[in-house]
């Protein structure tokens, strides 16, 4: 395609004719999979392996309406949509963000992610260099975790009707490791935190408002899926694992609490989170539990596994600074605001406090 | 309440603060308030639990009988309860908590006048995030903003500017929703100043400006409360300095002692409180002086008084009409006045309300549209506290909320029920 002549996406882009098969073949085909398409085929090149290799392998066409797939016999499927501003911020963007995003989803339920479906929808007058970086970071990421995107679809809006790019994507996952769920969490367990806390939502939000810092925050955007198979193919018995995305830390403990009618008590001085980030939050007010992250898993464990959890996060690039963070009881404190189980905080100077969720409009579009 | 851009290179202006120690600081390790140019370091050393410890047991020795103190701004309540400062002080200090947050203090008539000129065409209405979703008589900002009124969020008064400067806007008026105290009255006239330097003609004024000292008297004239010192906000006085709260001890005979607002600063506020209360020498120190003098800042004094007047009365949420307790603009600005340039607009909202407060009057109002069950009043005057209240945390909670402690993030019942401490 001529550089000069499309430097930007143009409402015919999303025609459905020559500029649209353009715009899929030179630059989500190329981008995506590179020497690895071929007459309109993927084939399986990416590091699929395991118990599951004639799955992931399996040649893909590309061109039909929809991809037909030999699937496993027991698979997870998932969807999340996009929408990060901006969507370019330290640490990642909204394409590296649109595969993590699903593959953790598929992760945290012991599920192998082995297919994506990868839907834009695009603003007329987006850049077209803008959009081969956030291709190549899905490509980028996806082989991080031998995901592979097997059909897609390509929209166009007017100016004005979206805020550059959206992106959609599912997810489908062969489920290897069975039986993880909220209800498994019971009195006893305890709760471990893979990294530092609210680096994502503090990254996009400074980003977003201009607020510099001495040190940029960089967001943990990770695909969770090689740190999560560590745990689980180490025979460690996992009650239930989470990323924690929206709503940070307190959401996922919020969330366990309530539906498995337990207290959780955590310990603040515990809880990691960085510098930057505890400055962010004193600056305006945050609490960095209750900021996103976009590459950290919550794991609620029985106590003996707990030491051996921690070692083998611990010994993962994405689990260096993981620790254990709290304990689980049984719902013992109902009062009139709520008569469910709930998170308790331990604050630095012993005096215990609700943590609850994030209320409010506090940060729109941080994915 | 205002969250302020700052940029890089700000903090170090921040930081140099942390040199000045004061006179709680030999109670401390020496060193450990040596100037800091990492923004979380100088933040950390006001929180340091070994500090924190020490400073509680000293206030636990010298407490002998329970003292009330009220804290007036809701930025103390807050970091009182996220820290749990109220438990480990139990039974020695009962903490009162003050009218010091703009946002719930403001009346219904004010928020449903901000939605009649956010109704009218060619209006762009921006106000504070926190001033979004406080409910007037029918609605809210945001669910103005919801119904496709223009009405946008500001961080800070200077965002106004580029928002006027839009060419897509030349043809439309920018009203900001001026609230706040003494803090951040400064930061509304150097807009207004910056406004007149440009020439820009597009940008009114709503000013709910209003004053920490009036309702602080208002309420110790009332005689019926059982404060025996206060304990003042900090950034009120980096701009007024302290002379602002000299009735307190001279006139009424009660303690008051500025602050900050990390755990170390209030806990060092209220010793110094503890130590006038107990030796009977009532007057006002600073406990914050790496960023108060007494004098305040003169410069953001200056530009104040250029363009804001004290009005003859103000109404509160709780309170009802307090003498000399809000701002306006001089009239020699009133073409800035978004109540004076839509005065025509404003009347039938006007009749509307009065007819409804017809034959009351004073601190027996309870404000418009206010549930009766709704102790906000009591506990904006410190009798009575958040857990009190009927309705806290069941019909009124901060999604619902009823009442206007419950409103704004700085509420003391918002800050009830988020930390709920126990």
């Amino acid at each position: 395609m001529n550089k000069k002549k499309y430097e930007r996406i143009l409402l015919s882009h999303g025609g459905g004719g020559k500029e649209t098969s353009e715009l899929i073949e030179d630059i989500i085909f190329k981008g995506l999979y590179g020497q690895n398409a071929g007459n309109g085929y993927i084939y399986g090149s990416h590091n699929g392996g395991g118990i599951s290799s004639g799955i992931s392998n399996q040649k893909i066409n590309l061109l039909e309406d929809a991809a037909v797939l030999k699937s496993p016999q027991k698979i997870a499927f998932t969807t999340d949509s996009f929408t990060v501003s901006p969507i370019f911020f330290n640490g990642g963007d909204i394409g590296k963000l649109s595969v993590a995003g699903t593959v953790n989803d598929l992760s945290v339920m012991g599920a192998k992610p082995l297919f994506l479906s990868f839907g834009l929808i695009i603003e007329e007058g987006f850049g077209l260099e803008d959009l081969r970086r956030i291709i190549n970071s899905v490509s980028e990421e996806a082989s991080k975790t031998g995901v592979r995107v097997a059909t897609g679809d390509t929209k166009v809006v007017p100016a004005g009707k979206a805020d550059g790019i959206f992106i959609n994507t599912s997810g489908i996952g062969e489920v290897l490791y069975d039986n993880l769920s909220v209800y498994n969490i019971t009195a006893g367990d305890i709760i471990i935190v893979s990294g530092n806390v609210g680096d994502h939502g503090a990254s996009v939000m400074s980003r977003r408002e201009g607020i510099e810092m001495d040190v940029e925050i960089e967001s943990d955007c990770a695909s969770l899926w090689s740190i999560i198979d560590a745990v689980l193919s180490g025979g460690i018995k996992v009650g239930a694992i989470r990323d924690a995305t929206r709503g940070g830390l307190a959401a996922v403990l919020n969330e366990w609490a309530m539906a498995a009618d337990v207290d959780i008590y955590v310990e603040e001085d515990k809880i990691p989170v960085s510098g930057p980030v505890k400055g962010f939050c004193e600056l305006l007010g945050f609490e960095p539990y209750q900021l996103a992250c976009e590459g950290r898993a919550v794991f609620a464990v029985k106590p003996e596994f707990a030491e051996k959890t921690l070692g083998i996060l611990r010994s993962h690039p994405l689990g260096k600074n993981a620790d254990i963070i709290g304990t689980v009881g049984s719902a013992g404190i109902k009062d009139r605001q709520d008569s469910h189980g709930k998170v308790i905080l331990n604050g630095i100077y012993g005096v215990n406090r609700i943590l609850d969720y994030p209320s409010g409009e506090l940060l729109p579009r941080i994915c | 309440m205002i969250i302020a851009p700052f940029k890089k290179g700000e903090f170090k202006i921040i930081s140099q603060y942390a040199s000045n120690s004061f006179s709680l600081t030999p109670l401390l390790k020496k060193g450990n308030l040596k100037a800091k140019t990492s923004f979380m370091e100088l933040y950390s050393d006001f929180k340091r639990k070994g500090d924190i410890s020490r400073l509680a047991s000293i206030i636990d020795s010298e407490v002998k009988k329970t003292i009330n103190i009220m804290e007036i701004c809701g930025g103390h309540t807050h970091s009182i309860m996220k820290y749990g400062l109220h438990i480990l002080l139990k039974d020695k200090i009962n903490f009162l908590h003050g009218p010091g947050c703009p946002v719930c203090v403001m009346p219904v008539k004010r928020i449903d006048e901000a939605i009649e000129i956010a109704d009218l065409p060619d209006v762009i209405l921006a106000a504070y995030g926190d001033m979004m979703r406080v409910p007037g008589t029918d609605g809210s900002l945001i669910k103005e903003r919801a119904k496709g009124r223009d009405v946008r969020m500001v961080y800070s008064p200077l965002d106004i500017i580029k928002i006027a400067l839009d060419k897509a806007n030349k043809d439309k008026k920018i009203v900001f929703l001026a609230i706040g105290f003494e803090t951040t009255t400064p930061m509304t006239a150097a807009l207004l100043e910056e406004v007149i330097a440009r020439g820009i003609n597009n940008v009114l004024f709503h000013v709910n400006h209003v004053l920490v000292p009036p309702p602080i008297k208002a309420i110790l004239d009332s005689g019926d409360n059982l404060i025996d010192g206060f304990i003042c906000p900090g950034h009120v006085s980096v701009m007024t300095g302290s002379g602002i709260y000299d009735d307190i001890p001279s006139k009424y005979g009660k303690a008051a002692v500025i602050a900050g607002f990390e755990p170390y600063d209030i806990l060092s506020g209220v010793l110094l409180a503890t130590r006038q209360i107990n030796e009977n020498r009532p007057t006002v120190e600073i406990a914050y002086k790496r960023a108060v003098k007494e004098n305040g800042n003169m410069k953001a004094q200056a530009l104040v008084n250029k363009y804001f007047t004290v009005r003859d009365e103000f109404e509160w949420r709780g309170f009802g009409n307090i003498p000399e307790s809000g701002l306006k603009l001089r009239d020699e600005f009133r073409d800035f006045d978004a109540e004076y340039v839509f005065k025509d607009k404003l009347k039938g909202l006007k009749l509307r309300a009065d007819e409804k407060n017809a034959g009351l009057s004073g601190l027996a109002v309870r404000t418009d549209n206010e549930n009766a069950s709704c102790k906000c009043g009591e506990i904006l005057k410190g009798k009575s506290k958040p857990d009190d209240c009927p309705l806290f945390g069941k019909a009124c909670n901060p999604e619902n909320p009823v009442g206007a402690c419950m409103v704004s993030f700085e509420g003391a019942c918002a800050a009830y029920y988020k930390y709920r401490n126990f």
